[in-house]
């Protein structure tokens, strides 16, 4: 097949004060196997080569799993296609002659700190209130010593599958952060181990997730249809239940 | 200062303030809102049983226990009618916030229209409603005040024969079927009722819900405007 070339419009911003605007480049002879941030990589090079500043992007892994990638291609985060990280969204997806609109992970709770590159500490906030267990659970074969429901530790193990990419909040029409949280707090909600501080971790996930000023969960689903990990909405149904018996847990003391 | 402090740390207070919290108070009005609503058709389709049977209906609904029980429920669905109103607007406007730059090439995967619009579908039923209470139940106007007296079927037929508000009247109520199409299904996601397993039960049953409404209260206007019902 022959190379595409493509029209991209790449969200430029210098820092968090600065306004940021739209910035149009050429990517010419643009190889079908290429994955998108290596499209990128191509065209920071060719920047580079003519005296430019090359567009900034977060990436780590490149395979999927780390959760780093962060890009927003014509309005999606990673993209159109299903069950994926923008890191092993290919180049064969696009038609030669295509615009790419590439814009960072939107939502006043993730600050741009350069180009498309955003500040996601919130989620560590998020998990240090309560994403954890407070006891030394064992190592491998203690876990293995303690018998799990099947259906719970299918549930749990793919509420865990989140990378914490926040493709969720950026794909909300309301920067809601309730897939990642819920995902979270079921995660250890659903296991032997996490239970016993279920009623605390739920409580202290959803308020600072409140206090980072995340928006609210209007029950459109853009979340699930974009994750590249495929969490479950149903995360987001027991977090609303979970918190529902854990506030009235608390009020009765 | 310190009474304050002890309100603003109290049970209710916090979960009035976050987001999960006041998402279940519009889930629980939702409901009675919901249900009020089937009552309400229920109620107004009596129209088509005849004169006699709407009226009979009408003097039922004003002198029930002893004449409280309509003051009972106008009290109640105002204070839930409230609660709705505040808590979605001030969801709302957090929402607005938290995205404070949009896109410049938005896109969207798979939320509906209806869901997209339901501030604006809702302060439309909302002006609606304002409206509804003036025009039957306040009876602003001289005619339909002296006709309620004594002929609230009549006070329908007349009330509906104006074009002007049969026009709104059916726009609010094809709004209110597009609030439902997607509030109704919300109540179960938002009280954690809902599951990958009965997504697709709870979104038809929504839809179906809504399309009942529409066509049962839209029935009674294009009866009396297209039909010349009860003329």
């Amino acid at each position: 097949m022959a190379n595409l070339n493509l029209t991209l419009k790449v969200w430029r911003q210098l820092n968090a004060d600065d306004h940021g605007r739209i910035e149009t480049y050429e990517a010419k002879n643009i190889p079908n196997e290429a994955s998108f941030l290596e499209m990128l990589d191509i065209v920071n090079e060719r920047i580079l080569v003519d005296g430019g500043e090359p567009i900034h992007f977060d990436h780590d892994c490149r395979e999927g799993i780390c959760g780093m990638c962060s890009l927003t291609i014509n309005g999606i985060p990673h993209g159109k296609d299903k069950g994926v990280t923008v890191c092993q969204l290919h180049m064969r997806s696009f038609k030669d002659g295509d615009t790419i609109w590439i814009e960072p992970f939107r939502s006043r709770v993730f600050p741009i700190l350069r180009d498309l590159m955003v500040d996601r500490t919130a989620f560590d906030r998020i998990i240090e209130a309560g994403g954890y267990i407070d006891i030394r659970t064992g190592a491998a074969q203690d876990a293995n010593n303690l018998p799990v429901e099947k259906d719970k530790a299918e549930a749990a193990f793919e509420a865990a599958a989140c990378i914490g990419c926040a493709a969720c909040v950026a794909a909300c029409k309301n920067s809601s952060a309730m897939l990642f949280v819920s995902a979270k707090a079921a995660h250890l909600n659903y296991l032997p181990q996490g239970a016993p501080e279920k009623q605390k971790r739920t409580l202290a996930m959803v308020r600072q997730m409140d206090a980072e000023g995340f928006g609210n969960c209007t029950n459109q689903y853009e979340c699930e249809a974009v994750c590249p990990k495929e969490i479950s909405a149903d995360n987001i149904a027991k977090l609303n239940r979970d918190y529902v018996i854990s506030s009235a847990k608390e009020a009765v003391g | 200062m310190s009474a304050l402090s002890c309100c603003n740390n109290s049970a209710p207070f916090r979960f009035w303030n976050s987001s999960i919290g006041k998402k279940i108070i519009v889930a629980l009005t939702g409901i009675i809102l919901v249900g009020y609503l089937a009552g309400h058709l229920v109620g107004n389709l009596l129209i088509f049983q005849g004169e006699h049977a709407f009226n009979e209906y009408a003097h039922f609904l004003q002198t029930m226990l002893h004449g409280y029980g309509v003051w009972i429920a106008r009290i109640v669905l105002l204070g839930t009618l409230v609660l709705h109103v505040v808590a979605t607007i001030q969801l709302t406007l957090a929402n607005r916030i938290a995205r404070n730059i949009q896109y410049q090439c938005p896109d969207t995967v798979t939320a509906t229209v209806s869901s997209r619009m339901m501030i604006w579908s809702g302060s439309t039923i909302l002006a609606f409603i304002v409206f509804h209470i003036l025009h039957y139940t306040v009876r602003v106007s001289p005619t339909l005040a002296e006709l309620g007296e004594n002929n609230p079927h009549a006070m329908v037929i007349t009330g509906f024969s104006n074009v002007l508000v049969s026009l709104f009247y059916i726009v609010a109520i094809s709004l209110l079927c597009s609030h439902l199409s997607h509030g109704v299904g919300s109540i179960f996601q938002t009280l954690g009722l809902r599951s990958h397993k009965t997504a697709l039960a709870i979104d038809l049953l929504s839809r179906a819900y809504a399309l009942a409404i529409w066509l049962g209260f839209i029935s009674i206007p294009v009866a009396i405007m297209v039909f010349g019902f009860g003329k």
